[in-house]
């Protein structure tokens, strides 16, 4: 199935190019500052945050402003890649009820965008990491695992969203709401180590704060994550996956009658 | 008796309208619980079968609702029937809606590119055509204007030579055999002739009846989904004209 997906791949890369880069043209065309704004906005979140925030909370964390932008990065590329993953499908309904072309195209074509921001801010991250004496180590190279993790949750995710959007248009709201309290459980300004341990274990049950929690063990930490961290991550990584696939191979067709 | 180049077997297609559209996920949940979802079904296309051999024309006429569209989503395997099956020998190209998937802030050039990438040519095919594909629409001087500032006319000769590269072994058109004014309709027209020509097989949707007449050799006849009538362009083209009149269906 997979070199299906790669054939289709290769045999579409023309599609699969020219949609990035009208999502690219879109986004920055009547922007002065043009892509220049993927940086900039980072920065200045950093910035303020750190500035603002390390005053209230910054006592007990040490390195409190990457602590919290760890959380921020992921945070961001998570809601970022999932809301315009829900939009894919339905923003593209014209093409696809012209040509034969698999649907799940636009949802990758949709990632690639806020995956390019998120290296962006990762590179942010880093080097503030780096300004503020935080010891890099060799393990920050196991950093790609949760990124992978998460490329595939997002990806799954989005599927998974595109899907009920077209179904039903007040998703995007609701969605917003939903995304909004996962942010004030995803222990971004916090910590939950103040938590006894049976809710430490709820926190758990959120897959972005998984991801989270390994970037700042190996960033922070120095430490590699016990195993079943890499296993929540892996899992819903692939349960998002897997139900994405699903549901698009399944009403494959039936997309159409929603346009 | 040769292959036959496409084969439409009992193709029916059931589509359902009602609660599924235009519906929050609150409501739906309401509705489910209370029992008061109602869908309706109805078949846009209802149990057509035909066959066409290599070299054949189809015209497919009907009046506004008959399914002629949708029939042609079938074909190209855009949507899938309910019942029954198509079996297409050969590469298919379809024009439809000539005018809609085109990004409107983009300009002309991105959009040229965007088009032929989902007609599914290769970057270096489109490379290669689209100075002719320029020269064909007569807009040189329009090529990095934002879409949105051209003319209906001029979006759908764009639109056109772009699909005008195309080299299908089958090839299906709705409604798109000649696109603008004067000139360049006779001028569009002609290049369809061409690419007829050099394929297999070609299915038409057309409203202009003389159109079907000069072009096509074969005719299918829908209405409400339902198929009138299969053969000959000119007989059936005779009672379709009838029909237009009087608003009696023939006997099928």
């Amino acid at each position: 199935m997979f070199t299906k997906i790669i054939h289709t791949l290769k045999e579409r890369k023309f599609l699969f190019e020219e949609l990035v880069k009208r999502d690219f043209t879109k986004k920055y065309k009547r922007t002065i500052l043009g892509m220049f704004w993927s940086v900039l906005g980072p920065l200045i979140t950093l910035g303020v945050m750190a500035l603002v925030f390390t005053h209230f909370f910054g006592r007990d964390i040490e390195h409190f402003a990457v602590y919290m932008f760890c959380g921020n990065l992921l945070f961001s590329y998570f809601k970022e890649s999932t809301n315009q993953g829900m939009m894919a499908l339905y923003y593209n309904a014209e093409i696809f009820s012209k040509v034969n072309v698999p649907k799940y195209l636009f949802l990758l074509s949709s990632n690639v965008s806020s995956l390019i921001n998120f290296g962006i801010n990762l590179v942010i991250l880093l080097a503030f990491s780096a300004i503020d004496g935080v010891v890099f180590t060799w393990k920050f190279i196991l950093l790609l695992y949760p990124i992978l993790c998460l490329v595939v949750f997002n990806l799954g995710a989005g599927l998974i969203l595109s899907a009920l959007y077209l179904m039903f248009r007040d998703l995007r709201y609701l969605y917003d709401i939903f995304t909004l309290l996962l942010m004030y459980v995803s222990a971004i300004f916090y910590s939950i180590e103040t938590f006894p341990q049976v809710y430490q274990n709820i926190f758990h049950l959120n897959p972005v704060y998984v991801y989270i929690s390994y970037f700042r063990k190996i960033i922070l930490d120095g430490e590699i994550p016990q195993l079943s961290l890499h296993l929540l991550a892996a899992g819903y990584a692939i349960i998002a996956l897997v139900i994405g696939a699903v549901i698009y191979k399944k009403k494959n067709y039936k997309f159409l009658y929603y346009i | 008796m040769s292959k036959p180049i496409i084969e439409v077997n009992n193709v029916s297609v059931k589509y359902i309208t009602g609660d599924l559209r235009n519906i929050g996920l609150k409501e739906y949940v309401m509705k489910k619980l209370t029992r008061k979802y109602k869908v309706q079904e109805f078949m846009a296309v209802n149990g057509v079968s035909f066959t066409l051999e290599q070299g054949d024309m189809l015209g497919i006429i009907g009046t506004n609702g008959a399914g002629k569209s949708t029939l042609l989503k079938v074909v190209t395997k855009i949507m899938e029937p309910s019942t029954g099956y198509v079996k297409a020998d050969g590469k298919i190209a379809a024009l439809l809606e000539l005018a809609s998937g085109f990004d409107e802030e983009l300009n002309l050039k991105e959009n040229a590119y965007l088009r032929g990438a989902m007609l599914g040519y290769t970057r270096k095919f489109m490379d290669e055509k689209y100075p002719e594909i320029l020269a064909f629409s007569e807009l040189q001087e329009y090529e990095q204007l934002p879409f949105k500032h051209l003319s209906s006319g001029m979006k759908s000769r764009i639109a056109f030579s772009i699909a005008a590269m195309v080299e299908p072994e089958i090839l299906i058109l709705d409604e798109v055999l000649s696109v603008g004014d004067g000139a360049f309709s006779e001028k569009s027209e002609t290049k369809m002739r061409e690419i007829i020509k050099s394929g297999k097989a070609t299915i038409l949707v057309s409203h202009s009846i003389p159109q079907v007449r000069r072009i096509c050799n074969k005719v299918l006849w829908l209405d409400h989904g339902k198929q009138i009538a299969f053969g000959n362009a000119d007989a059936l083209c005779d009672k379709y004209e009838e029909f237009l009149k009087t608003g009696v269906l023939p006997e099928i």
